[in-house]
């Protein structure tokens, strides 16, 4: 019994250091890819000022009071913790490429636990880079509803960048070569971002598009930031809380499971 | 410990319809220096992986330091070190992060950590280049650095997958003595796979040839050498068809001997070669075979693997190295 429980704890201490050694890496890669990090800045921000600025010049906001831009902020955010997660998800086919993959396989440790450190890892980026941009954001001109709302919008970052990034390690541990990556990017970012809710408002819209927009995880994400740092949703903040915690958990089960099958 | 640190049972691995590694049975020895031979393809590199539990068998199975391969693979990870053909290293970080992490991977507390990086380091001389992106590094530094974090967490057995692939003369007589003095000092039992005849035969206690997946033959390399019985004769002449009819004939004449062919060349193993290269010689005149060359050297492993493979591994070499050489640069960029 003493055994049992001496083992039980020791298990516990691999796990959770080779999740922090996981994580650890990620942070050094991080830390050294500075114009990286500026360009994946870049995106998100010309979507916001061009995106915001023309929006205001072409359509008449509804409700008044609120401007584009101000609408369109949780929005960019939640676009670039969508890219930079499942970018950080895929980036085991890039590991698979250079042979660090091996390095990992071999060592004893659990990959479940390889993998989360990898997500938790990815999300930490993501969320660095999510924060960013909401802060400039704000220095341009955006208008949070609180500073309380903006530190909670870091909590649902994390909520968001877990669901993606375990999806993308579940597909990077399914593609061989990194041709598979473009389709990826195509095939899932594209529609997820469009169908989210990110640019538009979900109220008027006509039923078979909003059958897809209640469909689409990240369309939760959006109203949760836009909970956390407009105080306005069209979705009740509890039920966007409840489906992303679901989608996090699922696929980060589903993303540790297929790594753990994955091919060297 | 008096069980073998490596023990295969009729090891089989299958890849759809390619046997590549067959009905292998192999003893190594604890503190040996034991290397796999062959050419490219040959099942060296799968069996090296299924020892070191990267791959699983098809049939068969295996000890590593006395854990079963598939029964206890955390087991035999945690005693074992590898070091794969292609670089594994992660080229954003510098050497030193990239052995941290490793150790940290083996669960070495921070102090052994420090300590443990210094000495692979210096042992490898790497020092001076410690904290730069592995990027940078050479092919040959890489290598180094390969096998330094191979040995960081002192492996009981550590495999080394044709250590010395694509690098110049200089490096690889640098990469033997590693090896060497890792084996000697330290007592690692160490399995290399290889296709240089030099360096299974400088650096190996013992050898397994092994060619379409099975062993065709294993000794130490002197004693393989030893085998073929004396010296090795080598006549050429001016056409293949040539080289078969003076193979026939020498045959023919019931002299002692082995003989092959290989393109225009005969090659006769036999004692006293001195004394017996007048004989053949008669023989080729008799029937007016004009002999180009007459060489006579003492057994080399290339004559050993011709002899039990029917083929010399040089054939093949040149242009797989190149091959994988290309992949190589293909991937980095």
């Amino acid at each position: 019994m003493a055994n049992q429980v001496s083992s039980l704890s020791e298990n516990i201490v691999i796990a959770l250091n080779t999740v922090y050694t996981m994580w650890l890496r990620e942070m050094l890669r991080f830390r050294r890819s500075k114009s990286r990090i500026i360009g994946s800045l870049a995106t998100p921000l010309f979507f916001l000022v061009i995106l915001g600025t023309a929006f205001n010049s072409s359509f008449e906001m509804r409700g008044g009071g609120q401007t584009n831009i101000d609408f369109l902020a949780p929005g960019i955010i939640g676009m670039a913790i969508l890219f930079s997660s499942l970018i950080g998800g895929v980036s085991i086919i890039w590991d698979r490429e250079f042979g660090f993959l091996k390095e990992i396989l071999i060592a004893p440790v659990p990959r479940f636990f390889v993998a989360l450190g990898k997500a938790l890892g990815g999300v930490t980026t993501a969320m660095i880079q999510g924060t960013l941009i909401m802060l400039i954001a704000f220095v341009i001109g955006v208008e949070y509803q609180s500073y309380i709302g903006m530190a909670a919008s870091v909590g649902v970052m994390l909520l968001i960048g877990l669901g993606f990034i375990g999806l993308g390690i579940a597909l990077a541990s399914q593609i061989e070569s990194h041709e598979g990556f473009q389709l990826i990017m195509t095939f899932i970012t594209m529609p997820v971002l469009l169908l989210s809710g990110a640019f538009f408002r979900i109220g008027d819209l006509p039923s078979w598009l909003k059958t897809l927009v209640y469909l689409d995880p990240l369309t939760y994400g959006i109203m949760a930031l836009r909970y956390t740092l407009m105080g306005e949703t069209e979705i009740p903040i509890h039920i966007c809380i409840a489906v992303l915690f679901l989608f996090a958990a699922a696929t980060i089960g589903l993303g540790g499971y297929m790594f753990q099958k994955a091919k060297t | 410990m008096n069980t073998p640190a490596i023990e295969t049972f009729n090891l089989t691995r299958r890849f759809g319809d390619i046997v590549a590694v067959d009905n292998i049975n192999i003893q190594v020895n604890n503190g040996e220096l034991f290397g796999l031979l062959g050419p490219n393809g040959a099942g060296k590199t799968t069996l090296i992986n299924m020892l070191s539990t990267m791959v699983t068998p098809s049939n068969g199975s295996a000890k590593v330091w006395g854990a079963d391969i598939t029964k206890n693979s955390s087991l035999v990870r945690k005693n074992i070190g590898m070091v794969f053909q292609g670089t594994t290293l992660d080229d954003k970080l510098t050497g030193k992060e990239n052995l941290d992490l490793h150790g940290r991977l083996y669960g070495l507390p921070k102090q052994l950590r420090k300590q443990r990086i210094a000495d692979v380091l210096e042992l490898v001389e790497l020092d001076d280049k410690a904290d730069v992106i592995v990027k940078t590094y050479s092919g040959g530094m890489m290598r180094r650095l390969e096998i330094a974090r191979g040995l960081m967490h002192h492996p009981k057995v550590l495999f080394l997958d044709e250590p010395t692939l694509g690098l110049d003369p200089q490096t690889r007589n640098h990469i033997w003595d590693y090896i060497r003095q890792l084996n000697k000092e330290k007592n690692v039992t160490i399995m290399l796979t290889t296709h240089y005849m030099e360096e299974a035969d400088h650096l190996c206690n013992r050898i397994a040839i092994i060619d379409f997946g099975q062993v065709k033959a294993l000794d130490t390399p002197e004693n393989l050498k030893n085998a073929l019985g004396g010296d090795v004769i080598i006549l050429s002449v001016e056409t293949r068809k040539l080289a078969s009819r003076l193979l026939d004939l020498y045959n023919r004449n019931g002299s002692a001997g082995s003989v092959q062919q290989k393109d225009s060349s005969i090659y006769i193993t036999i004692k006293d070669g001195a004394g017996q290269i007048p004989h053949v010689l008669k023989i080729a005149s008799d029937a007016g075979i004009n002999v180009l060359s007459v060489d006579l050297h003492r057994p080399t492993l290339d004559d050993v693997f011709l002899s039990y493979t029917g083929r010399a591994i040089r054939e093949e070499e040149t242009s797989s190295v190149d091959r994988i050489a290309h992949n190589l640069q293909a991937r980095r960029h």
